[in-house]
């Protein structure tokens, strides 16, 4: 019993090392479905710098714009490509199999990517690319390494180069620190967004049913409690 | 309707359900999250009727009927999961239908007649879902139909683990009874408002309740090419497949994943004590029911996480307190020292 106790005590750390998981440190992507200014700019962003090679093929251009809160004209005229209907399905512009071969592994779909990675993964991811001479773009990246992925939104971050100590310096972006990670934060909740379009709505209803829920147990109490006054 | 049961569509056709569906997103919570609810309440039940001792004669035939739909329910729940064919569907029944290629002789044609292919293919995946929405649920509607009439010809047992048909009144009815209605109508309809409470929440806050009621991985279609960094079976699973993999060998491994079920079904003849209800039994027996408790939560624990070799010998550890608890019953119950049964029914 004694050794046993003390297997138990001396298993207790590893149990909870095994719980944390990620080895990668991410930080906080505090996106906010709420601002819709914000999920525009994300959107913007994504069509600009992502969608030629990653699809959300999940969701419409109609509903997207509706959710976000912009024009179907403006959908049309800024984000859809060339044949694309209002109500299509929004799909990459380059051919996936010609993506596979040029970057050596197809751009996945990017519609749950939130979900499958988490909002602080993709936030970090984006500001996670670095200078890598060894790779065949150049850059590799610290929450995903050896990534085929090449730096697209270099022009606005400017490129990571890592110092002797282990820190980066970032130069030659044309956004400052601040204003890039508000721009990866846009994209992360864009990204959010898209994952789960009814969350907001979700949680809105869900205030409603419990509120009937609550209301209802008092009342179901009281008559349980009426009916069973009687039994000893 | 609206769900696609083919390898191209399923993926795409439980988005379509989430996003253009009206109300298709709560349809499929609802569903998502009572999976595991469901596993919830039957737990408590089966926990209800360990301790009370309701498995006990005479009720044993309605302990094996309730054994039954646990039985079903896994099968039927195993089945559902492989069909919004995500990474976890995908890769989580590759790894259990694998078991039974362990049977010796006939274990890879059997994998194979399962299947109905040589890997997971739309062929599995369209008769996993014939038998999800036909051919289970009824087996579970007739299962259930027999575990309460097995229920009507015993009565329903008591916290005191008395039996009310020994004390009845000049009309005879039992003493100590009361109506079904309206008392437990009334009190089951209190019972359901506060498990809904839960439920709801649970639903539209955190519907994929921590990764444990929807997995994260199963947001990534299947991907036959592709296994994922770890493969756990959903939570209502874990403490047999932490039993499957604390066993080094294959074959026993199954063979101790079948039999820590398989046990609670001779429950009743495990247990050699005439009185039932935990309330006057032996301080051992309550120190047993406690650490099997214990047990198998911390064997659903070790489930969800991947293996190291520490985590393997924990897990090895409470495989033997699991099946200890079985076998220790069967020693002690014979010559319990318990504690007077009350004739009537205290509150």
């Amino acid at each position: 019993m004694k050794k046993l106790l003390i297997a138990l005590v001396t298993l207790l750390p590893s149990l909870a090392m095994a719980a944390s998981g990620h080895n990668v440190h991410l930080e906080s992507a505090n996106v906010k479905l709420h601002d819709k200014a914000s999920l525009e700019r994300g959107l913007d962003l994504f069509q600009q710098y992502c969608s030629g090679c990653h699809s959300t093929q999940y969701q419409r251009y109609e509903r997207v714009a509706a959710d976000i809160g912009i024009s179907t004209d403006d959908m049309r005229s800024k984000y859809m490509l060339n044949d694309a209907k209002i109500g299509d399905l929004m799909e990459n512009a380059i051919p996936t199999a010609d993506a596979a071969k040029w970057f050596g592994a197809a751009p996945p779909d990017l519609t749950l990517v939130a979900r499958v990675r988490g909002e602080d993964w993709v936030y970090s991811y984006l500001k996670g690319f670095y200078a890598d001479e060894t790779r065949p773009f150049g850059v590799n990246n610290t929450v995903f390494p050896l990534v085929g992925m090449p730096h697209v939104l270099q022009d606005l971050q400017g490129l990571a180069v890592k110092q002797e100590d282990g820190t980066f310096v970032t130069t030659g972006g044309k956004l400052t620190t601040e204003e890039y990670d508000q721009a990866v934060r846009d994209i992360t909740g864009f990204l959010v967004y898209s994952a789960e379009p009814v969350q907001l709505e979700r949680k809105a209803l869900g205030m409603w049913v419990l509120g009937f829920l609550f209301i209802f147990f008092i009342i179901a109490y009281l008559l349980k409690k009426e009916y069973w006054k009687d039994v000893h | 309707m609206n769900y696609v049961p083919t390898a191209e569509g399923a993926f795409a056709s439980v988005e379509y359900i989430m996003r253009d569906v009206e109300y298709g997103w709560l349809l499929r919570y609802m569903h998502s999250t009572g999976a595991s609810a469901f596993f919830f309440v039957i737990y408590m039940h089966m926990f209800r009727g360990l301790i009370y001792g309701s498995y006990q004669k005479p009720r044993e035939l309605l302990w094996l009927f309730g054994m039954l739909i646990f039985l079903v329910l896994m099968a039927e729940a195993f089945m559902g999961y492989l069909l919004p064919w995500g990474q976890m569907s995908y890769w989580g029944a590759q790894v259990i239908i694998s078991l039974f290629g362990a049977i010796p002789i006939i274990g890879d044609d059997l994998t194979l007649w399962i299947r109905g292919d040589y890997v997971i293919s739309g062929a599995t995946l369209n008769r996993f879902f014939a038998l999800h929405v036909i051919a289970l649920p009824l087996v579970l509607v007739v299962l259930v139909f027999l575990h309460l009439i097995a229920l009507h010809e015993v009565g329903s047992n008591n916290p005191d683990g008395v039996e009310i048909k020994k004390n009845k009144d000049e009309n005879g009815w039992p003493i100590d009874g009361i109506p079904f209605h309206p008392y437990y109508t009334v009190k089951d309809i209190m019972g359901v408002a506060g498990f809904l409470i839960v439920f709801c929440y649970v639903l539209f806050f955190m519907p994929e309740g921590g990764g444990y009621f929807l997995e994260k991985p199963n947001f990534e279609a299947a991907n036959p090419m592709k296994t994922p960094e770890h493969i756990a079976p959903v939570w209502y699973f874990t403490p047999f497949y932490a039993i499957l993999r604390a066993i080094p060998d294959k074959l026993l491994g199954v063979i101790g994943m079948g039999l820590s079920i398989a046990v609670l079904f001779i429950l009743p003849w495990l247990d050699r004590c005439k009185v039932k209800s935990i309330r006057y039994r032996s301080m051992i027996h309550k120190i047993n029911i406690a650490q099997f408790t214990v047990s198998f939560i911390i064997l659903g624990y070790l489930g969800v996480v991947p293996a190291t070799p520490e985590l393997t010998i924990a897990a090895r550890i409470f495989t033997f307190t699991y099946f200890g608890f079985f076998v220790a019953l069967w020693v002690y119950s014979k010559n319990e020292k318990t504690k007077e049964v009350p004739t009537r029914v205290t509150h």
